[in-house]
C-alpha cells in the first residue's frame, strides 16, 4: 500500500498517516499495546473493563456528553479489546476530525474511573458475559482455549472469568490504566481525506505534550509445547452438537503463519479482512463434512497474534449425526493435507481469494486504519503492506510442510459440545 | 486532491430501464478495485402460504444449488476461484441478491446471477441438503433467546393473516412440508423482470455495466408474474400483551417490546426515525441506553429501532438483561416511551439528532456496499435520484411537534406487545 508515512513523537508515540481522498471521511485510531494475554489470574478481563471505563468521560469531556458530541458531528466511534491490544477509534466526516483527535489525547491521561461508575459498569460487563454464555459456542470456545493454554495468558476469555469480574476493584482498573495508557505504549493512525503535514502538526500539538511513562514489564508466560492430544466436553442445554479442533499455531510474524493461512483457505475457505467475504463451498472440509450431510456448516480461522495462538476448526453438526463421525472426517482431511500435496489449482485459488479480500478491505478507511495499527502492534505496518506478497510466496511444498509440523494429533485440543436435557425436542408451541 | 464531498445524485447515478422492465442503476467509484452487485425482485415471503412458511427463503437459497449450465460445485468454483461472492435470499416483500468481486470480474458475477435467477434446476439431493441445513439452523435458533423473543413478539403483534406474523425462515413444522415442486412453481410464478432492480457500484464504467446486464437479462419475460396483493390491516394494540418464552439453561433474558411502526412510505416516516433516534439510538443508544445501561447498569445492550420497509414493520425496543432485572428494565423503557409521547423533545435533542443524520451521510457512503444500499433504497421506495442531495433539507425542516405527533401516533405507553425469552 503506497503512501503510509511513519513518525515517532519525542514522547514515543508512534504515528502512521495515510491519505485517501476517495470519500470526505477520516478514521482515527489509538491502539495501546496491552490486551488480555498480559492479564494475571484474579484480574482476567481487566483490559476489557478498562476499555468500557474509557467511555465514562474525563473532566473536559463528561461521560454522557461524549457519545452525543461524536454523534452530533455525524461520526461513529467504538473500541475493541483483543488478546494483544486495546484500541479506540472514531470515523468522522473529514472536517470534524479534530474532536476525535482532542478526545483521544484527553482520555489517554484524564479518564476518571469514578467508583460509582465502576460499580455500574460491573453489572454491564457481567451482563455482557452472561449474554455470551447464552451461546453454546462461547462455552465450547472457552473450554478449548483453557485446555490448549495451561500457562500462557491466551488461556482465558477476553471478557474475563466471572469470579474476577465480581471481585476486581476500582483500583485494579485504574492501576491498569495508569500503567499501560501512555504515549510511548501507543500507536496512533489516521487514514482518510487529510493533508499529512497538517495532520502531523495537529497530532504533535495535542499529543506531543503528554509525558511518557515507564513501560511496565509485561506479564508473559510462554506456553510449553503440548505433549499429547487434549480433549474437553461441554454438556449443557442446547439443540446442536458442535465440534471444535484447535492446533497450536505460530505467531503472525512467522512465515509459517502465512503458509497456514493458505492451508486454511484450502481446507475451510478464506478469512475475510473486513469489507467482504468469500464463501467456502469448494473448500475441502465443506465438501467432506457439509456435502456429506454430517455438518450444516464448518469454519476455520487462524488469527494473526503476537504470541503463538491456535488454528481453529468449528463444525455445527446436523441432527442425528455424531461427533465421532465428524471428527473422523476432519482427521481424514488433515491426514490428507499431511500426506499429499495440494493441487496447483487450490493454491492459485487461495492466492486470488487473498488478493480479492485484501482489495475489499481497502474500500473503507476505517478498515485500513485498523489493519495498520493492528500490524504495527506486533511487527510493523508493513506486515499489512506485505500481506498479499507473503501469501503469494507460499508454495505447495510449504503447505504440506506446515501441515506435517503443526497439524499433529499431539498438538491439538478437541472439544465436544453435547446438548443435554429436552432442549432438542422442546419446540412445541413456539416458532 | 481533497474530495469535494459530492453525494451520488442524478448527475452521477446512471439509471436505465430495460425493455422488459428491469431497472439498472450504476455508480462509478474508483476508490478500490472492487465492484458490488446488488438488487431485488418481487419474490418475497408474502406470496407463500402459512403452512409452507419458509418457501420463498428456501427457493432463493436453492437458486445457487445448481443451474442448467453449472452444477453446485462448478457454480461455486466459478465464484470462489476468483475471490467473488454472491448471496441470494428472501425477505417478506422482496428476494434480494448481494455480490462482490474484483472489478475486472463483473461479467463472471453477472453471468452466475443470470443463471441462478433464470435457469435454476433445484437438484433434488441439493434441495434435501439445503433443507437439512435450514432445519439445523432453526434448531440452533430455538436456543437463541434473542431470536425467540423476536419471534414471539412478531407472532403476537401481527395477526395470523398477515405476512409479518411469520418468520421468513419458516419453522420446524413448515420447512419439512415444502416439496421440490413448490420450489419450481414458486420460481416459475414469482421470479421475473417486472419490478426487478439491479444496482452496480465500483470501479467499472457505467455504460459497460448497463450493457453487461442488458446482455444477460433483456430477453427474460414472465407473463405469469403477479403484482403483490395489498397487506391486510394490522389491528391496533389496545392493551398490554405479554408473552413469555422459556429457554432452559440460559443466563440472560432478552426483551422485545413494541408496536406496528411507519412504513418507508409514511409521510411521518422521517419524523418517527428522528424521534426513535432520540428514544434509543443517538449517542450510546439514546435515552433508553442512558437509563438502562448507563444509569442503572442493567444491560449490555438496550436500543430502539424502526424497521420501515414496504409495510408497517415494528417500532420496537430490544434489551438483554439479567433475568432478575427484567421488570426493572421494562419499567425504565416504558418510562422513556411515556416521556416521548407526553412532551416535546428539547431543542438540544432535536438539533443534535438533525446534526447526526445530516452529518453521518458521508460515512454511510464510504464503501461500495453503503452506496449500493442507498441507491437500492432510493429505487425501492421511489425516493428520487436527488434524494441524497435533498434529504438534509427534509431533516432540517422537521419540528418538535412533528416528532411528538409521530410518537403519539404509533405509541401508547400502556398498550404494546412485550416478549421476554429467558431461563425459567
Amino acid at each position: 500500500m503506497a503512501g503510509v508515512s511513519r513518525h515517532q513523537l519525542d514522547n514515543g508515540l508512534t504515528v502512521l498517516l495515510k491519505e485517501q481522498h476517495s470519500a470526505p471521511v477520516i478514521s482515527w485510531w489509538v491502539l495501546y499495546r496491552i490486551g488480555s494475554r498480559n492479564e494475571r489470574t484474579g484480574q482476567t478481563g481487566v483490559s476489557h473493563w478498562v476499555e468500557h471505563m474509557m467511555f465514562k468521560g474525563t473532566g473536559q469531556f463528561p461521560g454522557g456528553d461524549l457519545d452525543k458530541m461524536i454523534s452530533r458531528e455525524g461520526g461513529t466511534w467504538n473500541a475493541q479489546t483483543s488478546m494483544d491490544y486495546t484500541a479506540y477509534f472514531e470515523t468522522m466526516p473529514a472536517d470534524r476530525i479534530d474532536l476525535a483527535l482532542r478526545l483521544e489525547a484527553d482520555r489517554m491521561v484524564n479518564a476518571q474511573f469514578e467508583p460509582e461508575e465502576v460499580e455500574s459498569e460491573r453489572t454491564v460487563i457481567i451482563s455482557e458475559r452472561q449474554g455470551a454464555e447464552n451461546s453454546p459456542l462461547f462455552w465450547l470456545g472457552e473450554e478449548v482455549r483453557a485446555a490448549a493454554f495451561r500457562v500462557h495468558g491466551y488461556h482465558h476469555e477476553i471478557l474475563g472469568d466471572q469470579a474476577d469480574l465480581e471481585t476486581m476493584t476500582r483500583d485494579d482498573l485504574y492501576n491498569h490504566y495508569r500503567r499501560h495508557y501512555m504515549p510511548n505504549n501507543a500507536i496512533a493512525v489516521a487514514v482518510g481525506d487529510f493533508n499529512s503535514a497538517d495532520m502531523l502538526r495537529r497530532v504533535e500539538e495535542l499529543y506531543g505534550t503528554i509525558p511518557p511513562g515507564d513501560l511496565p514489564k509485561l506479564f508473559q508466560r510462554p506456553e510449553p509445547e503440548q505433549q499429547g492430544e487434549r480433549r474437553v466436553r461441554v454438556e449443557r442445554p442446547g439443540s446442536n452438537h458442535f465440534l471444535e479442533v484447535a492446533y497450536h499455531a505460530p505467531a503472525a510474524t512467522d512465515d509459517d503463519w502465512f503458509k497456514l493461512a493458505i492451508l486454511n483457505s484450502v481446507l475451510t475457505g478464506p478469512s475475510g479482512m473486513g469489507g467482504g467475504s468469500v464463501d467456502n463451498k469448494t473448500s475441502r472440509l465443506y465438501q467432506a463434512l457439509v456435502k456429506s450431510e454430517i455438518a450444516a456448516d464448518v469454519d476455520g480461522s487462524i488469527m494473526p497474534t503476537i504470541d503463538p495462538y491456535l488454528y481453529d476448526l468449528v463444525a455445527t453438526l446436523r441432527p442425528g449425526r455424531t461427533l465421532e463421525e465428524a471428527e473422523t472426517v476432519v482427521e481424514r482431511e488433515i491426514e490428507r493435507l499431511r500426506n499429499e500435496p495440494i493441487s496447483q489449482a487450490e493454491l492459485d485459488k487461495a492466492k486470488k481469494q487473498a488478493r480479492a479480500l485484501f482489495a475489499y478491505s481497502t474500500e473503507r478507511v476505517t478498515a485500513q486504519a485498523f489493519w495498520l495499527a493492528f500490524a504495527e502492534n506486533f511487527e510493523s505496518y508493513t506486515w499489512f503492506e506485505h500481506y498479499v506478497p507473503r501469501l503469494e510466496a507460499v508454495t505447495i511444498q510449504d503447505v504440506q510442510d506446515v501441515a506435517q509440523r503443526y497439524l499433529r494429533p499431539q498438538n491439538r485440543t478437541v472439544g465436544w459440545f453435547i446438548p443435554t436435557g429436552n432442549g432438542a425436542t422442546d419446540y412445541e408451541g413456539e416458532e | 486532491m481533497p474530495n469535494n464531498g459530492a453525494l451520488p445524485g442524478p448527475d452521477t447515478i446512471t439509471r436505465v430501464v430495460l425493455d422488459n422492465g428491469i431497472t439498472v442503476l450504476v455508480y462509478e467509484n474508483y476508490a478500490a478495485q472492487s465492484v458490488v452487485l446488488t438488487g431485488a425482485l418481487t419474490a418475497g415471503s408474502l406470496f407463500e402460504a402459512p403452512e409452507k412458511a419458509g418457501l420463498a427463503s428456501m427457493t432463493a437459497s436453492a437458486l445457487m444449488r445448481g443451474t442448467e449450465q453449472h452444477d453446485f460445485d462448478t457454480l461455486h468454483a466459478s465464484l470462489e476461484d476468483i475471490g467473488a461472492d454472491l448471496d441470494i435470499g428472501a425477505g417478506v416483500h422482496t428476494a434480494g441478491f448481494n455480490g462482490k468481486a474484483l472489478a475486472e470480474d463483473l461479467p463472471i458475477l453477472v453471468n452466475i446471477l443470470a443463471e441462478a435467477l433464470r435457469q435454476p434446476v433445484f437438484p433434488p439431493e441439493q434441495v434435501e441438503r439445503l433443507r437439512g441445513e435450514i432445519i439445523t439452523g432453526l434448531q440452533y435458533r430455538q436456543q437463541d433467546t434473542r431470536f425467540r423473543a423476536n419471534r414471539a413478539f412478531r407472532d403476537a403483534l401481527y395477526p395470523a393473516n398477515h405476512p409479518y406474523h411469520y418468520s421468513t425462515r419458516g419453522t420446524l413444522q413448515t420447512v419439512p412440508q415444502i416439496e421440490l415442486g413448490d420450489l419450481h412453481s414458486f420460481h416459475q410464478r414469482y421470479y421475473g423482470p417486472a419490478g426487478m432492480i439491479v444496482v452496480i457500484v465500483g470501479a467499472v464504467k457505467a455504460q459497460e455495466a448497463v450493457e453487461i446486464i442488458r446482455a444477460k437479462f433483456v430477453d427474460w419475460h414472465n407473463p405469469a408474474q403477479p403484482a403483490p396483493a395489498p397487506l391486510p390491516d394490522v389491528p391496533p394494540v389496545d392493551e398490554l400483551r405479554r408473552v413469555a418464552v422459556t429457554v432452559p439453561g440460559k443466563t440472560q433474558s432478552d426483551i422485545v417490546l413494541g408496536v406496528p411502526g411507519p412504513s418507508r412510505f409514511a409521510p411521518d416516516y422521517r419524523a418517527a426515525v428522528l424521534a426513535n433516534s432520540i428514544l434509543g439510538q443517538f449517542g450510546m443508544m439514546g435515552r433508553i441506553g442512558e437509563e438502562v445501561r448507563e444509569k442503572l447498569g442493567l444491560a449490555y445492550y438496550a436500543y430502539s429501532s424502526i424497521e420501515g420497509g414496504h409495510g408497517p414493520g415494528p417500532w420496537s425496543v430490544s434489551a438483554g438483561v439479567n433475568p432478575a432485572n427484567v421488570q426493572l428494565a421494562v419499567d425504565s423503557i416504558v418510562k422513556e416511551i411515556r416521556r416521548l409521547t407526553a412532551e416535546p423533545v428539547s431543542d438540544e435533542d432535536l438539533a443534535d439528532n438533525k446534526s447526526y443524520f445530516t452529518g453521518h451521510l458521508p460515512l454511510q457512503l464510504e464503501s461500495n456496499e453503503g452506496i449500493a444500499g442507498s441507491i437500492l433504497n432510493i429505487e425501492l421506495y421511489n425516493l428520487g435520484l436527488d434524494y441524497l442531495l435533498k434529504v438534509r433539507d427534509e431533516i432540517n425542516a422537521l419540528t418538535k411537534d412533528d416528532l411528538l405527533a409521530a410518537a403519539q401516533k404509533y405509541w401508547n405507553p400502556d398498550a404494546f406487545v412485550m416478549a421476554v425469552a429467558g431461563p425459567e
